[in-house]
């Protein structure tokens, strides 16, 4: 795909000479983190769209809303997950013609697995996690891997920072890896759910250099969405 | 009607210049239930009698969303209506997914008429056999169109059609000059007075009264119970639409089929291109003729 057959003879290695390389995928840098409560889920996503070295944007949001109850967050390829995302809706609104009522949060996470393994062999370079309310009123968080392998979770972290933020969660929500007795292990708070997701994103922004500029937190209960934001570093 | 030897399919002529299967489509329009749509400045409305029955539940629908600025009422066969409105919905949702923009309702319903006319030309085809009142609301507007199995597009100030819908037609005819200047409620309280008129007196407790709306700042949406028994109590308040020696529940006069002279009949006299009874409450430009 990349290169033509014949570069790789001795005769045509001729030195200076340029191959103009094609590669489909670009990372555009960006991190998401999602908790999931008894009735709320928390998502956050920092702001900020690169290209290698390059800002593309300091303000570009990688939340997006598919119903009053449901989240998707997208880092990784920018044109894929426009892509995506704009596929999904359009499924999601011919599902709301025909049956009359929004998708639910699991219906939508088994439609974006399905969407995303039909292109098992060409795959969406997106690192994606849902976060919305269930059928019964709580809080979910489902995570995918690039060819659409979904996992439900309590919590997750996701894209560049991925790596760094997922420890930190385990460790502040999932209480792992410390000798924490059960009395302590108090239930998850809304409000601490999101000063946890802030405080991984201020780490985050000092180590990841493609994570930074601020982040917009989407805070889904019953009664709707509500959004804060957080400045980040901007270097 | 009568049956003749120039009425077996789409595809063949009567001497007199008619294509029966169409104008026999057309009869399917007027078997439906009335429906009614009106517009004014910033909102077109549409209001519907349903068929609401114990037995089933209120799938049957005559009012139908198409996209956040386009919903359209059907009079006829609920299984083309249904077709013809996916059609629609894959339209819109094409356009919106490629341009980002809303799809400008006069080309959508243009491209309609075009779909539908292929159905009359068609020996493997047949005609749709429903009547649409499309209703939406873009940069040019409000509007209203009338769709009809004949492929005629008509651009409409207010229109009403199906059985027994003369009567609405001729209450829009009276008002149709003060839309312009009526706000929302008022619009709806017109379309609910216009289709009052159709409720023929046997089935007046079958028949309920469905709103929709759509214009500035306002997706289509149709009306909860709720919110139509609010407009219909202030409508029953008013007096009846008519002249009060004028009973709106009688059907004498106001029957579609009163009109012998029109329609496919044995007389053989042509009717107009464009079938009379429809135009009577539309003005403004026709479209896709």
């Amino acid at each position: 795909m990349s290169r033509l057959g014949f570069e790789q003879f001795p005769d045509y290695q001729v030195p200076g000479m340029k191959h103009p390389d094609f590669s489909p995928y670009e990372s555009n840098g960006g991190s998401i983190v999602a908790i999931a409560g008894d009735d709320f889920a928390v998502i956050a996503a920092d702001t900020r769209l690169s290209s290698g070295y390059n800002i593309h944007s300091r303000t570009q949001s990688k939340l997006f809303k598919l119903s009053p109850q449901t989240v998707l967050g997208s880092a990784g390829c920018w044109a894929d997950t426009l892509s995506l995302t704009g596929s999904i809706k359009v499924r999601m609104q011919s599902y709301e013609h025909t049956h009359l009522r929004t998708m639910t949060t699991e219906a939508v996470a088994q439609m974006l697995s399905i969407a995303m393994y039909n292109r098992r062999f060409f795959p969406y370079y997106v690192s994606n996690i849902l976060a919305g309310i269930d059928n019964e009123g709580k809080g979910v968080v489902y995570s995918y891997d690039p060819i659409g392998h979904c996992e439900k979770a309590t919590y997750r972290a996701g894209g560049t920072a991925g790596t760094l933020l997922q420890p930190v969660l385990d460790n502040q929500i999932g209480h792992k890896n410390m000798n924490l007795e059960d009395a302590d292990k108090i239930k998850l708070t809304k409000e601490r759910a999101v000063s946890v997701a802030s405080d991984t994103f201020i780490s985050a922004a000092e180590r990841d250099i493609y994570t930074g500029d601020s982040v917009l937190i989407n805070i889904i209960t019953k009664d709707g969405i509500e959004v804060r934001t957080l400045t980040l570093r901007q270097d | 009607m009568f049956r003749n030897q120039y009425d077996n399919d789409t595809t063949t002529w009567s001497p007199q210049g008619r294509l029966f299967q169409v104008e026999y489509a057309m009869e399917a329009v007027k078997q439906g239930a009335a429906t009614v749509g009106l517009k004014g400045t910033d909102y077109a409305v549409l209001a519907a009698l349903c068929r609401t029955s114990k037995d089933t539940n209120t799938l049957q629908r005559k009012i139908m969303p198409v996209d956040d600025h386009v919903g359209m009422s059907i009079a006829g066969l609920t299984a083309d209506a249904r077709v013809v409105c996916q059609y629609m919905r894959t339209e819109c949702m094409a356009y919106r997914h490629s341009y980002n923009a809303e799809f400008p309702v006069r080309r959508l319903v243009s491209n309609l008429g075009n779909k539908l006319q292929t159905t009359t030309q068609r020996y493997d085809r047949r005609p749709y056999g429903v009547g649409l009142l499309v209703a939406g609301y873009d940069e040019q507007g409000p509007h209203i169109y009338q769709v009809m199995p004949t492929a005629n597009v008509l651009n409409c100030k207010a229109m009403a059609i199906g059985s027994r819908s003369q009567s609405a037609r001729t209450y829009l005819e009276r008002n149709m000059e003060s839309f312009e200047d009526c706000d929302m409620d008022e619009l709806i309280c017109h379309a609910i007075q216009a289709i009052r008129g159709s409720l023929g007196s046997d089935d007046v407790e079958n028949l309920t009264i469905n709103v929709a709306i759509v214009g500035k700042d306002v997706p289509f949406k149709m009306f909860t119970e709720a919110e139509n028994q609010k407009y219909v109590k202030l409508v029953k308040a008013m007096d009846p639409p008519l002249e009060a020696d004028h009973d709106p529940l009688s059907e004498e006069g106001m029957s579609d089929d009163d009109m012998t002279d029109h329609g496919p009949s044995s007389s053989g006299v042509p009717p107009n291109d464009t079938s009379d009874m429809e135009t009577t409450a539309s003005t403004g430009g026709s479209d896709a003729h």
